[in-house]
């Protein structure tokens, strides 16, 4: 696409390259070296004497007998019931990303083939509603939900989470089903489809590369959420990101600060592995509004 | 779309909408305007050979009734509003006739738990978003140059720090920065001092708070940018090279004219995103120095024997009026798209 007289000079390519590296060490270095130190000892990964214990595992190697070591892992897994904390964030995402997928295509879709000027209304309250603090929206449910009795369980969080995630699912969607002719579904639609035949069989089959990108949006927020899940959950009802800040503040736990170095890892590992399947979808989402205007 | 077609297409997902964040929003406003109910004090007579005494004591029964009675309190107006812990009216009011120049005002003021957290809040927000864009930019048009077949693996790199939740992205510099960590000692180590550590003085923490943010919300502008970039048009580039236009002159007149429009849409979401900062502070444990809005109604809701709903709903209330301030322009914006399409 360059063309030829556009082409870089020398220098230019090596500054670039500089600063690209440069970039790339900010961004990745702290997770390479988190990632290597949960498998050292505490002494090792927060070592008083010399950093560089941290790469070496001078204490592990006494501590353990090895230069690096897997216990932080087993004992949260099993001691620190960090396999509970993974299930929960499992059924959570699961249910979130197709719940929200469910009611945001369906709301989406109207939406997008509605002229009539309250969708418009609608879409700026979406958008309003978007830029809650979520915080504030939980301090609205904490009672409510003690009264009725629904505080603390999982259902609850997943109906909650949905919530959320509705107006930017809603937004993301909708910007889709734009881009779909209408003239597929309206053909549909003389031969004699009602709208939910011709959304069902004919708008359905095409619509999947957005429902990809808005999947993964909503996978993101579940996954990653620590307002909503913090306090509205009980401790036995923990995901993944409230626990490892369990592991961090407790008393109890205070010995086992590895324990929470040790869970990022686990945490991270899966979302980073899902990101770098899905890399093009989200980036296509995130520049959705933004580059058209 | 016919009206009931329409209506329920919509309705799931409008309901859910409605009944989780409409409500809550209005819930949390009824909240801010009760209190919670005071404990009920009753006297007590207590003899022993040495006299009797008359004791103040809490009454167990009376109060539990009273909570059964009105588990959100008592209403209160906009009481909560105005006290100490929100906006300090009264405080503010002894303050200004009290102090004796703006300065000893201004310190009172901003150590006020409102105010502080406002200006914390405010700070966050304005510090992070001018580097967030201009290093978001200068990235994106340094991938923009690379070679095709690294620009994948680059770009995952680069997004890394938006993809982890802000917890865990926080907790992973902080676990560095630690005095014990390998960017704590390397800092001693450069300024020669051994008992510096970033967690010593506010101005520090706030400094490294906000290094965070730019971390964090860089890769989000350069996203952004990117995929702007590739939209730039190549007519008016090829004719600036031939006119004899340097690289830096296309760029400034060319490229970042066509990409205004872009930046104003990142400093927005990124302010509004900003505005609501609360995990770094509890990942950075910076909760002494550093205290946010929305950590405000956090430490309310999670006060270990009592939540403090009425107070938490008034901080939210505030909280919401700072939003909707910052996502007036957006709306605009938005307003004017819609109205260009159709």
């Amino acid at each position: 696409m360059e063309s030829k007289i556009n082409r870089y000079s020398k220098q230019l390519i090596l500054i670039n390259s500089f600063f690209i590296l440069a970039w790339l060490i900010v961004s990745v270095f702290p997770f390479i070296w988190t990632f290597w130190g949960s498998f050292k000892v505490k002494a090792d990964f927060f070592s008083r004497a010399d950093w560089m214990f941290a790469v070496t595992g001078v204490n592990t190697l006494i501590e353990t007998g090895d230069t690096s070591t897997v216990k932080a892992y087993v004992e949260s897994w099993t001691e620190g019931e960090f396999w509970k904390a993974t299930m929960n964030t499992i059924i959570i995402t699961v249910s979130v990303v197709t719940i929200s997928l469910f009611l945001g295509t369906l709301g989406a879709y109207a939406l997008s083939r509605s002229t009539y000027k309250y969708t418009f209304w609608i879409l700026i309250a979406a958008l309003i509603f978007r830029a809650m603090p979520h915080i504030t929206l939980v301090s609205g449910y904490l009672f409510p939900f003690f009264q009725l009795n629904v505080w603390g369980i999982l259902p609850t969080t997943i109906i909650v989470l949905v919530a959320i995630n509705q107006p930017f699912t809603l937004w993301l969607l909708y910007s889709f089903f734009k881009t779909v002719p209408k003239e597929l579904d309206e053909s549909a639609l003389i031969d004699g489809c009602s709208y939910f035949q011709a959304f069902r069989f004919v708008i359905m089959p095409v619509m999947w590369p957005g429902v990809v990108t808005a999947g993964l949006f909503s996978m993101m927020l579940a996954y990653n959420d620590f307002t909503v899940t913090s306090l509205l959950l009980n401790q036995q009802n923990y995901t993944m990101v409230p626990k490892i800040n369990a592991y961090l503040g407790t008393i109890e736990h205070s010995g086992n600060y590895m324990w929470a170095v040790s869970s990022v890892v686990s945490a991270t590992a899966p979302l980073f592995m899902i990101i770098m399947f899905f890399q093009r979808q989200l980036i296509s989402g995130l520049t959705a509004g933004a580059v058209k205007g | 779309m016919p009206h009931r077609t329409f209506f329920w297409f919509f309705f799931p997902s409008g309901l859910a909408m409605l009944l989780f964040i409409g409500l809550p929003i209005i819930s949390s406003f009824f909240q801010s305007l009760h209190i919670e109910p005071e404990q009920i004090l009753m006297e007590v007579e207590k003899c022993d050979p040495f006299g009797c005494k008359t004791e103040t004591k809490v009454d167990i029964e009376a109060t539990t009734k009273l909570q059964e009675e009105q588990p959100l309190g008592r209403f209160n107006g906009l009481g909560t509003y105005g006290d100490r812990n929100h906006l300090a009216f009264d405080e503010i009011k002894e303050a200004w006739t009290n102090s004796s120049s703006i300065a000893e005002f201004t310190d009172i003021l901003l150590n006020l738990p409102f105010y502080k957290a406002l200006l914390f809040t405010l700070t966050f927000c304005f510090a992070v978003t001018p580097p967030v864009v201009v290093l978001g930019f200068i990235v994106a048009l340094s991938v923009n140059t690379i070679t095709k077949s690294l620009k994948g693996p680059t770009i995952f790199g680069v997004i890394l720090p938006m993809i982890v939740t802000p917890l865990i992205g926080s907790l992973v510099l902080f676990w560095m920065i630690d005095a014990k960590g390998i960017l704590g000692s390397f800092i001693q180590f450069l300024f020669d001092d051994p008992n510096l550590s970033l967690k010593s003085s506010s101005q520090l923490t706030w400094i490294t708070l906000i290094i965070y943010g730019i971390w964090h919300n860089t890769p989000f502008a350069f996203v952004v940018f990117y995929a702007a970039l590739q939209t730039v048009p190549q007519d008016p580039i090829e004719a600036a090279i031939i006119d004899g236009a340097s690289r830096y002159e296309r760029v400034r007149h060319i490229v970042i004219p066509h990409l205004y429009p872009v930046a104003t849409f990142i400093i927005l979401i990124c302010l509004m995103d900003n505005f609501r900062v609360l995990e770094p502070i509890i990942g950075f444990a910076a909760e002494g120095v550093a205290q946010s809005l929305s950590w405000m109604i956090y430490n309310d809701l999670r006060s270990e024997n009592k939540m403090l709903f009425g107070s938490a709903g008034a901080t939210s209330m505030l909280t919401i009026i700072g939003v909707a301030i910052l996502l007036t322009p957006v709306l605009i914006r938005t307003w004017r798209e819609f109205r260009t399409e159709r």
